[in-house]
């Protein structure tokens, strides 16, 4: 049995688009993220122990971009990129995969077994990323709303909207309520 | 620093295990056998009934006999049988470890390379018990050698290392022999019997890389310590155990007895072995597989 | 019947006791536990923490110290003991004859379990342990049928522990060596089998490959289901005594063991509790697994039939065994 046929995919009308888009801003937000994550997170980069200071290259195989997070450097980064650039390690999956790993709805081992997920280069540092993150138990949708400040909550309000429009595991939803 | 024999890892026919052991009553580069079967115990009544002849062969010839018991011991019917072997006044080799259980009070036993002796503690726990010598699982590293052989001087337990064969990697209650040929293991007709020194396992593109063995599995290459004779002399370990095959047995015990006399150097003796795939990556602290 | 859970992490162990595991087991971040993978496991912080938040929600912790201490260096396994108790841990779990030892002697009150890794297989590997350093429970190796468990479980006098869900060794646990062959690395030694380090995943020739420690050992169209990159699981050649070359899993199709069916035989072969494996797996997997399987103890113990699982989607290969518990696996 295979997960793949439940994994959303984004569609072609979403992604083509986002060809066009310019990548700086994005990843001006995303390293602002990564660094909050940094912050608010001790424990996630602690847990990367030996792999601490990697280049882990996360591709979102259903969107025309890679994301390389950098941690070579003392100040993460993150960087969008049209061409993938070298990196240690390579995790790439549906954009619903990677989500739902991070919101801790999916499974990483089951989702490799079904393919749904590709680990390449060097596998140790790939699952250290991979079980740190699952112990972060990170709400990627309320770090992006905290992060945008005055306008964060009208982007909660539109978080469910986006969900069920997307069909994408957006936030959290094992947490105990705040 | 001697020469043990190991079990026949294999399952060889009555005939072929008797003449084995006949030639090696009459090699005097060899102090220690260990007899019996180690695997699988339907292989038993294939050579019990010649067992006693070629005891009485080997102690004739002046060597160290021993007994070893089943790696894998489940059924209530191996256990009674290793209650047994401890009646018949020699010396037992212990290859899992329930087998203490019939160990009678006061006597001396010594423990095989299928028991997991790591440290000094697990050491120190079997001297106590009355283990006077231990062969040490292959996949040691030397540092830990080092550290047992150390401790086994000062507790009185003769250390050995696997020093040739293809080495013992697991053991299973599942039959690949029986498994490949889409038998049970209770219907396995002794399909193991077809390759009397393990049936090599390749890897898709080609590689020798393990062996089968009824329920055991082994490498494909053959443990050979040929390299490492003089750091193993140097850390103090009293014996290399040479693991039977069917193939140049006996120019493999002179060469590894010419060696240790310091007859011949490493160059010549690696000269003469025959041509097969070794492996010493255990005794260097790398994957066991690499020469 | 107890069900003892997997945690990896702090997080999965949060997961585990709020979806009903009665206990978690978990291990210490570094070479003495079996489970030795990379971002996994706990510091000794991150230990007390989580018995705290086990114990106020009436979990038990246990402790994994389950490797075969190196030689020279037994220290840091003589600490991993000292520091599970300091941290309340209602047991530790244990495999090595001199750990064992030195746990009973220096640790008198601590709680002993056997681990899977010392494959005590019958009543006098078992009696030993019991005998010698009052172990209280034994975790039987995945080699026995239910029927030899019942017939165990008659012999000896100790609490028996069988693993219901998860990856399968083929291999008597404790007893193999072919990570270490392949790759320098075993479980015995450092705690890993088949250490994501040596593993190379790869493409050849349009097909799916992997590769550990060089060694080829899988190689699959790229829709077949993907297992573990461990060498029992892998996919070789045998040549037979007919000189055919027969292709394919020779030790074990990739699978994972679910036993959910057998609770009912292995309640009446008297196991005292029932160990989900998994602790290299999300907090997800923990969540589901763990759900599922209280769901169907708590069943059990009601005499009310136990639900149908819905746990496929977690198994390796998406194939579910029994394993041994049917003797024909063998």
């Amino acid at each position: 049995m295979s997960l793949s046929a439940d994994l959303p995919r984004i569609p072609g009308v979403v992604s083509l688009p986002l060809r066009g888009l310019p990548l700086a801003p994005l990843s001006l937000a995303l390293s602002a993220l990564t660094r909050r994550l940094s912050a608010n997170h001790p424990g996630l980069f602690r847990r990367l122990g030996v792999h601490g200071r990697k280049r882990f290259l996360v591709d979102p195989i259903d969107l025309p971009l890679t994301l390389l997070l950098d941690l070579s450097d003392p100040k993460p980064r993150v960087t969008a990129h049209r061409t993938p650039p070298s990196a240690d390690c390579r995790i790439a999956g549906p954009l619903s995969a990677l989500l739902g790993m991070v919101h801790g709805t999916l499974d990483g081992d089951a989702l490799f077994f079904s393919r749904d997920l590709v680990l390449e280069g060097d596998t140790a540092a790939a699952l250290a990323l991979r079980n740190a993150i699952d112990d972060a138990e990170l709400d990627l949708a309320r770090e992006v709303t905290e992060l945008a400040g005055a306008l964060g909550r009208p982007l909660t309000r539109l978080l469910p909207v986006l969900e069920s429009l997307t069909h994408l595991p957006l936030r959290r939803v094992d947490g105990e309520p705040v | 620093m001697d020469l043990t024999i190991g079990p026949i890892q294999f399952f060889w026919t009555g005939e072929h295990w008797l003449r084995f052991y006949k030639e090696l009553a009459g090699d005097p580069s060899v102090t220690r056998v260990v007899l019996g079967e180690v695997v699988c115990s339907k292989r038993q009544p294939f050579f019990q009934t010649l067992l006693p002849e070629v005891v009485d062969l080997l102690g004739a010839a002046g060597k160290d006999v021993v007994l070893t018991t089943l790696a894998l011991i489940t059924h209530d019917r191996e256990r009674s049988q290793t209650r047994d072997l401890f009646a018949l006044g020699l010396e037992v080799e212990i290859n899992d470890l329930s087998a203490l259980s019939h160990v009678p009070e006061g006597t001396p036993f010594s423990v095989g390379p299928l028991v997991n002796v790591y440290n000094e503690g697990t050491l120190g726990w079997l001297a106590e018990k009355g283990a006077r010598r231990v062969c040490l699982p292959p996949e040691l590293p030397p540092d830990s050698i080092t550290h047992l052989a150390a401790a086994g001087r000062d507790l009185g337990v003769a250390i050995e290392v696997w020093g040739y064969g293809r080495l013992p990697l697991a053991i299973s209650a599942r039959c690949y022999h029986a498994r490949l040929h889409g038998r049970g293991k209770d219907a396995c007709q002794f399909v193991c019997a077809e390759h009397p020194d393990g049936a090599t396992v390749n890897t898709l593109d080609g590689t020798p890389f393990l062996a089968m063995n009824g329920v055991q599995t082994l490498s494909a290459a053959h443990a050979n310590a040929a390299r490492m004779v003089d750091d193993l002399v140097a850390k103090g370990v009293a014996a290399l155990r040479l693991s039977p095959q069917t193939q140049d047995f006996d120019r493999i015990r002179t060469l590894f007895r010419d060696r240790l006399e310091g007859r011949i150097d490493e160059k010549a003796m690696l000269a003469a072995m025959p041509d097969l795939p070794y492996a010493d990556g255990y005794l260097r602290g790398e994957a066991g597989a690499s020469w | 019947m107890e069900l003892v859970c997997p945690a990896g992490t702090p997080a999965s162990l949060r997961a585990a006791v709020k979806a009903g595991a009665h206990a978690v087991y978990c291990g210490f971040a570094d070479e003495t536990n079996a489970r030795n993978f990379p971002g996994l496991n706990f510091s000794r912080e991150e230990l007390t923490e989580a018995i705290a938040f086990a114990h106020a929600r009436g979990a038990k912790v246990l402790v994994a110290i389950n490797t075969f201490p190196k030689a020279g260096g037994q220290d840091l396994w003589h600490r991993a003991v000292a520091d599970a108790e300091r941290a309340g841990a209602d047991a530790v779990i244990l495999a090595d004859i001199g750990l064992l030892a030195h746990a009973a002697r220096h640790h008198p009150t601590l709680r002993l379990h056997l681990s899977v890794q010392a494959a005590a297989a019958n009543p006098d590997a078992i009696g030993l342990y019991v005998r010698e350093f009052g172990v209280k429970r034994v975790v039987l190796p995945r080699v026995l049928t239910v029927a030899e468990i019942a017939a165990l479980n008659r012999a000896v006098d100790v609490e028996t522990e069988v693993f219901v869900f998860g990856g399968l060794c083929v291999m008597a646990e404790g007893r193999c060596s072919l990570s270490s062959y392949a790759t320098g690395r075993s479980p015995n030694t450092t705690g890993v089998c088949s250490p994501a380090e040596d593993v190379v995943y790869g493409t050849e020739g349009g097909q799916q490959t992997a590769r550990l420690g060089g060694f080829l050992i899988q190689r699959s169209t790229p829709d077949a289901p993907a297992p573990y990159p461990t060498l029992c699981k892998g996919c070789f050649s045998v040549t037979d005594e007919n000189g055919e070359d027969k292709r394919g899993h020779v030790f074990e199709d990739p699978a994972s063991l679910d036993a959910a069916a057998l609770l009912p035989d292995l309640a009446a072969a008297g196991v005292t509790a029932l160990k989900i494996e998994g602790r290299q797996r999300s907090r997800s997997y923990v969540e589901a697994v763990v759900r599922s399987f209280r769901a169907a103890v708590d069943a059990l113990e009601a005499g009310r039939p136990i639900p149908e699982g819905t746990l496929a989607r977690f198994a390796e290969g998406g194939e579910r065994t029994t394993g041994a518990y049917a003797k024909p696996w063998r």
